[in-house]
């Protein structure tokens, strides 16, 4: 066991899409500002969606109070162009450079790094400046969150001389520090997000500097019966007993115990994919389980009762 | 791009049964299927189960060429080496899964960095020229990290196998893009890009070594942060891909053109769950808005129907209500009586629980503000696809 994660300064949150990411993101902050740590979640995927698991109104670049002691931001690489040049470099020309958002999206697509450099050197920099206690990042996606993580490094072999030379060592010393930063990968028991995550441990662990802190596995299905009782399922399911169950209840009993048999499968196939995952990865490598939540919708609710799980999790 | 009329209900599906389709009939009269959707719901193993069907139902050479696969549906598909090459799926494996298909199915996948090697050995001018391109260090970067490449490459892919009359029909994957509309615009956008005055204007002063005044503060700042030999190098590598520059757009419309024909369209994937939903909502509204051909949705992984029915919701909550009432009427021959009680419960409470999903999810679809003519439900299926039979049992339902 590593450093506790909620005492690190900065966590990038990945995992494949449609695993929970963005709730993990934001369950994390509400955890960690509940804890009394001045948090702030940064959502870096333009998906928007971050704004409804905390229920606040559209989020920019400039952040947002959600509740006490926890804001939220939406990267904006232009935005954070125009603030490293104002507020670091002290550059008065920025106002003369015309049309910055054309000229960065030139420089960007030419120059791959440039707008992971300016999203990742915003975030360490909100770190470095103590502006928080804590930056939670709901970061790209597996297929993008490793060049994020490695621009400070190939910009350092792109670029020779220069201010983003400069500027990419302090970034470097950040991110290479497990006590301030790590990535926690959110995956979820079924097949493909298991192979990625597998993937995507490895590939952080081999071409970033980046601590891999945490595996979150969100959708966790409950056991439904010890073996015992699932003989005793089975033989609830034929005659005569089925037929006393429905007389006892008054009603058609089968859909009821097939859609149990449902969970049961489903809880079947989840577990063999977590056992696929919990024999790849390092044993020492914190894995939380988060369960499947039946809730209406995904809003500050459901981020809350994640949020409850993972406190659990990490024994708070 | 030419701007189309959208069509309306079954136009072009040249079936003239004006009546909401299917997608066998769908599949019957395009040649390019494109699936789309956001990511982890399950785009590959829909496209492949349709190009399986297709192959096995309606004949013909179809081919899927596939993004990302899962292993185990790689390998079932007999794509064991990553490359560009196209596979036939063998007869024997359809036969194994109990079908004798009436035409042949063949797979690919889709290998970025090839694509983007070929494709500049292609629009170079010459061979220097293309050397220079594959050597420089910001190539290797771009191709491989720069996003929007792959939604490029991938529609570039497409209209490179469409064009060579190979197959009947192509069914492809999408890249899992942040935005789903990303490899729409993707031609448009490279374009545009290669063909910028922003672009010359950038690329001059490294050529003739004369900055304008105009141009001086960006110069002097793009200096300082990242310094002129670096800034040199990407003008070198942009000077070179200039040369293709004529390549490249001509090419680009092409592309567009086979996206906007009649008989290519698109196939929107989705789950119920509300954020890839909205995606594919949005991009219903996209391919309306650009007159491109919307197919068919698929809802995938739908929960069962049995979980709405409203006897069954009294039923469990009895259940839940006096398991212990309960299990004494069923009889001792079940187990013993507390442990009949305790599942009894346990039954109960499953139920009402997926129970709430169901509603939601129910809830979500009816709220479909756009329904295509053909809106296929695939169910939650209790184990993973990874072998033919699994393909065409999923694709059974679609059908």
């Amino acid at each position: 066991m590593t450093v506790d994660l909620l005492s690190r300064r900065l966590l990038f949150v990945t995992g494949k899409g449609g695993v929970g990411k963005t709730t993990v993101a934001a369950a994390l902050g509400l955890l960690a500002a509940e804890r009394g740590r001045r948090t702030l979640v940064c959502e870096v995927d333009a998906k928007g969606n971050l704004a409804d698991f905390l229920e606040v109104g559209r989020l920019t670049f400039a952040p947002r109070a959600v509740q006490d002691g926890l804001l939220a931001m939406a990267m904006d690489t232009e935005q954070s162009l125009k603030e490293y040049l104002s507020l670091q470099l002290r550059i008065p020309l920025v106002a003369r450079i015309g049309p910055l958002a054309r000229t960065l999206d030139f420089v960007a697509n030419a120059a791959p790094g440039v707008k992971e450099i300016l999203t990742v050197g915003k975030l360490c920099w909100e770190v470095r400046e103590r502006h928080y206690d804590l930056v939670v990042v709901d970061a790209p996606a597996s297929g993008h969150i490793v060049g994020q993580l490695a621009a400070p490094q190939g910009i350092n072999e792109l670029v020779k001389v220069g201010m983003v030379r400069d500027q990419t060592r302090w970034m470097l010393d950040l991110l290479e520090d497990p006590a301030t930063t790590g990535a926690v990968i959110v995956a979820a028991p079924e097949e493909m997000p298991v192979n990625e995550t597998i993937e995507l441990a490895g590939r952080i662990e081999q071409e970033t500097t980046v601590d891999l802190a945490a595996i979150v596995v969100n959708r966790v299905l409950p056991e439904l019966f010890g073996r015992a009782e699932e003989e005793v399922f089975e033989r609830l399911r034929v005659a005569p007993a089925v037929d006393r169950l429905g007389l006892a209840v008054g009603g058609a009993v089968t859909p009821v115990l097939d859609a149990a048999e449902l969970a049961v499968t489903l809880r079947r196939t989840r577990a063999g994919h977590l056992g696929r995952l919990r024999e790849a990865l390092d044993p020492a490598l914190p894995l939380l389980y988060v369960p499947e939540l039946f809730t209406r919708s995904h809003g500050v609710r459901a981020t809350r009762q994640v949020a409850e799980a993972l406190g659990e999790e990490l024994g708070y | 791009m030419a701007r189309r009329r959208a069509a309306g209900a079954g136009a072009g599906a040249g079936a003239g049964a004006g009546a909401a389709g299917s997608l066998e009939q769908l599949l019957a009269a395009k040649e390019v299927v494109i699936s789309c959707g956001s990511g982890g719901v399950g785009k590959t193993t829909a496209a492949a189960a349709m190009a399986a069907m297709a192959a096995v139902h309606l004949g013909g050479k179809v081919l899927v060429v596939t993004v990302d696969p899962a292993r185990r549906l790689a390998n079932a598909l007999g794509l064991e080496a990553f490359g560009n090459v196209e596979r036939q799926v063998p007869a024997e494996a359809f036969r194994a899964a109990g079908v004798e298909p009436r035409g042949e199915l063949w797979a690919a996948m889709l290998d970025t960095k090839q694509s983007w090697d070929d494709l500049v050995g292609r629009h170079a001018p010459d061979a220097p020229t293309r050397d220079a391109i594959l050597s420089n260090p910001l190539y290797q970067n771009i191709t491989g990290r720069f996003v929007q490449s792959h939604d490029y490459i991938a529609m570039e892919r497409l209209y490179e196998i469409h064009t060579s009359g190979t197959y009947d029909l192509v069914v492809v994957d999408t890249p899992p893009t942040r935005n789903a509309l990303d490899f729409l615009e993707a031609p448009q956008r490279m374009a545009d890009f290669f063909g910028s005055r922003l672009l010359r204007w950038l690329t001059v002063p490294y050529r003739s070594r004369v900055i304008t005044f105009a141009s001086r503060p960006f110069y002097t700042v793009a200096d300082r942060i990242l310094g002129s030999q670096f800034l040199e190098d990407i003008a070198e590598f942009f000077t070179l891909f200039q040369s293709m520059y004529a390549g490249f757009v001509t090419r680009a419309e092409a592309v567009s053109r086979v996206l906007a024909d009649r008989r290519t369209t698109f196939v929107v994937v989705s789950t119920l769950e509300a954020a890839p939903l909205r995606e594919a909502e949005f991009f219903m509204d996209a391919l309306g808005e650009r007159g491109l051909h919307l197919g068919g949705l698929v809802l995938n992984k739908v929960l069962p129907d049995l979980l709405l029915d409203a006897a069954s919701t009294g039923v469990a909550q009895r259940l839940v209500a006096d398991p212990a009432g309960v299990a004494a009427a069923v009889g001792a021959e079940a187990g013993p009586p507390d442990q009949v009680a305790r599942v009894l419960a346990e039954v109960g409470e499953s139920f009402l629980k997926f129970q709430v999903v169901a509603m939601r999810e129910a809830e979500q679809r009816a709220e479909l503000a756009r329904q295509p003519d053909v809106v296929v439900s695939v169910p939650y299926f209790d184990h993973d696809i990874y072998d033919l039979a699994g393909l065409l049992e999923l694709g059974g339902r679609l059908w």
